[in-house]
């Protein structure tokens, strides 16, 4: 079991921000994440795209804003806990004991659920039988290469993944790329390399088509694509793998026992606490009247929060507001009392 | 206001106005409908606002850009009628535009 002050799940920008704010506190603070990374919709939906609207940088990319906010934060050595999806909540005395799908155990005064819309999954196959196919035929991402070695493989997306995949794994097994229209949007240079590949023989390329059906049993022995044009093919394959991305799934938090509206979490706006005190939620999967899902939104958020974490984590104390400016406190914290004289 | 009506994978109707100058992802949000997510708030990030239109209309509304057919690959069952409901902004040419909300987002 871990112990610490604050679990804060959700990496994203708010989530982050939230260790910066909790660790000038001097609070001890624990991070999980799905994602194998910080950074959240900033990294996974748009890393390359300007945003305008963080107050005092006049135009800043979602990778760009993480890294900085990594920067910041790094002073506090935090434990990020990656992959990990935090399943269950539930409470001892003053106290909450967060359970991970890996089961990690953390007991802690308060929660902060920095979540954004959900944890990040892999967006499955549409088909049905795709279901009891997963894991042993029908694969979302490549985890082990070793297993996709002298197989029949149907690759099907138009992005990165798709083709970044493709390309490796015909050094060692058959492919076939299928895609529902002829443009692929992956990098010109790695399409480029496929062609040449698809020229030679070494790798089929099938467009625009749709997976219809699957046929095996234990495995799959073949599956069925539909043309635009309405034609039907059949093509031996092992295994599938499939590209459409990552799907934000709200998952567990649902069954936490908070107050919801829709997908998000209610909370006050003094503190952000939810109905359940030391649970806060921050950032773009907490209401109250008036919000908006903007990151500057939620730092503010994480702010007013981490005075309440602070009270419940060190009751015998009293807070005290401090400027980072001019706090001892606060620059011992950050490593620069050397540079306080 | 121009009438937009959404029809839902079971076969549900509901017409409603929608504002000139709104996305149909936010008349569809305003006014509850369900079927349509819009999980990243229509940013074109997530394509949780997939609708099919009907056939009659797809020529009356701006073509895609390049952004939204590629976001329309991930969308649940994509056709050749898909649409990013986020990105088709109403005006009066479109009143009476009739879509189908698809059996899921995800």
């Amino acid at each position: 079991m871990i112990k610490t002050d604050v679990v804060i799940i959700g990496a994203g920008p708010v989530g982050l921000f939230a260790v910066h704010q909790l660790g000038i506190k001097g609070l001890k603070v624990e991070v999980i994440d799905n994602l194998d990374k910080a950074g959240g919709q900033c990294i996974e939906l748009y890393p390359e795209k300007p945003i305008y609207d963080i107050p005092a940088i006049p135009e800043c990319t979602g990778k760009e804003l993480t890294n900085n906010l990594l920067k910041q934060i790094s002073p506090f050595q935090t434990n990020f806990h990656y992959n990990e999806r935090v399943d269950e909540v539930t409470q001892d005395k003053e106290y909450w004991i967060v359970k991970t799908n890996k089961k990690k155990t953390f007991i802690a005064s308060s929660i902060i659920i920095a979540g954004g819309v959900g944890s990040f999954e892999p967006r499955k196959l549409a088909l049905k039988e795709a279901d009891k196919f997963e894991g042993k035929s029908v694969f979302y991402s490549v985890k082990n290469k070793d297993m996709f070695e002298n197989k029949s493989i149907s690759i099907f997306g138009g992005g990165d993944s798709a083709l970044d995949w493709a390309l490796e794994l015909s050094k060692t097994s058959k492919i076939t790329l299928l895609h529902r229209r002829n443009e692929f949007r992956g990098a010109p240079h790695t399409l480029s390399e496929i062609r040449k590949l698809e020229e030679k023989g070494k790798v089929l390329i099938k467009t625009p088509c749709q997976l219809t059906s699957i046929d095996g049993d234990k495995n799959i022995k073949s599956i069925e694509i539909k043309y635009e044009n309405g034609k039907i093919e059949k093509i031996e394959t092992d295994i599938i793998l499939s590209f459409f991305g990552l799907v934000m799934k709200l998952g567990p938090i649902a069954e936490w026992g908070l107050n919801m509206n829709k997908k998000t979490i209610l909370v006050n706006t003094n503190n952000f606490q939810t109905n359940k005190a030391g649970i806060f939620a921050v950032g773009d999967i907490c209401t109250y009247p008036g919000k908006l899902k903007l990151i500057l939104s939620g730092f503010h958020e994480v702010a007013l929060a981490s005075v309440e974490c602070f009270k419940r984590a060190r009751p015998n104390e009293k807070y005290r507001f401090e400027f980072t400016t001019s706090s001892k406190n606060i620059h011992e914290r950050l490593g620069l009392e050397k540079k306080d004289d | 206001m121009p009438k937009i009506t959404f029809i839902e994978n079971s076969g549900n109707k509901k017409t409603i106005d929608i504002e000139k100058g709104l996305s149909v992802m936010e008349g569809a949000i305003q006014n509850n409908i369900p079927g349509i997510d819009a999980d990243c708030g229509g940013s074109m990030a997530c394509a949780t606002c997939h609708v099919y239109v009907e056939e009659k209309w797809i020529d009356k509304i701006p073509k895609a850009e390049e952004a939204e057919v590629d976001m329309v690959d991930m969308a649940y069952e994509p056709k050749k009628n898909s649409r990013l409901s986020c990105q088709i902004i109403i005006v009066d040419e479109l009143d009476g535009l009739v879509v189908t909300t698809p059996e899921k987002q995800t």
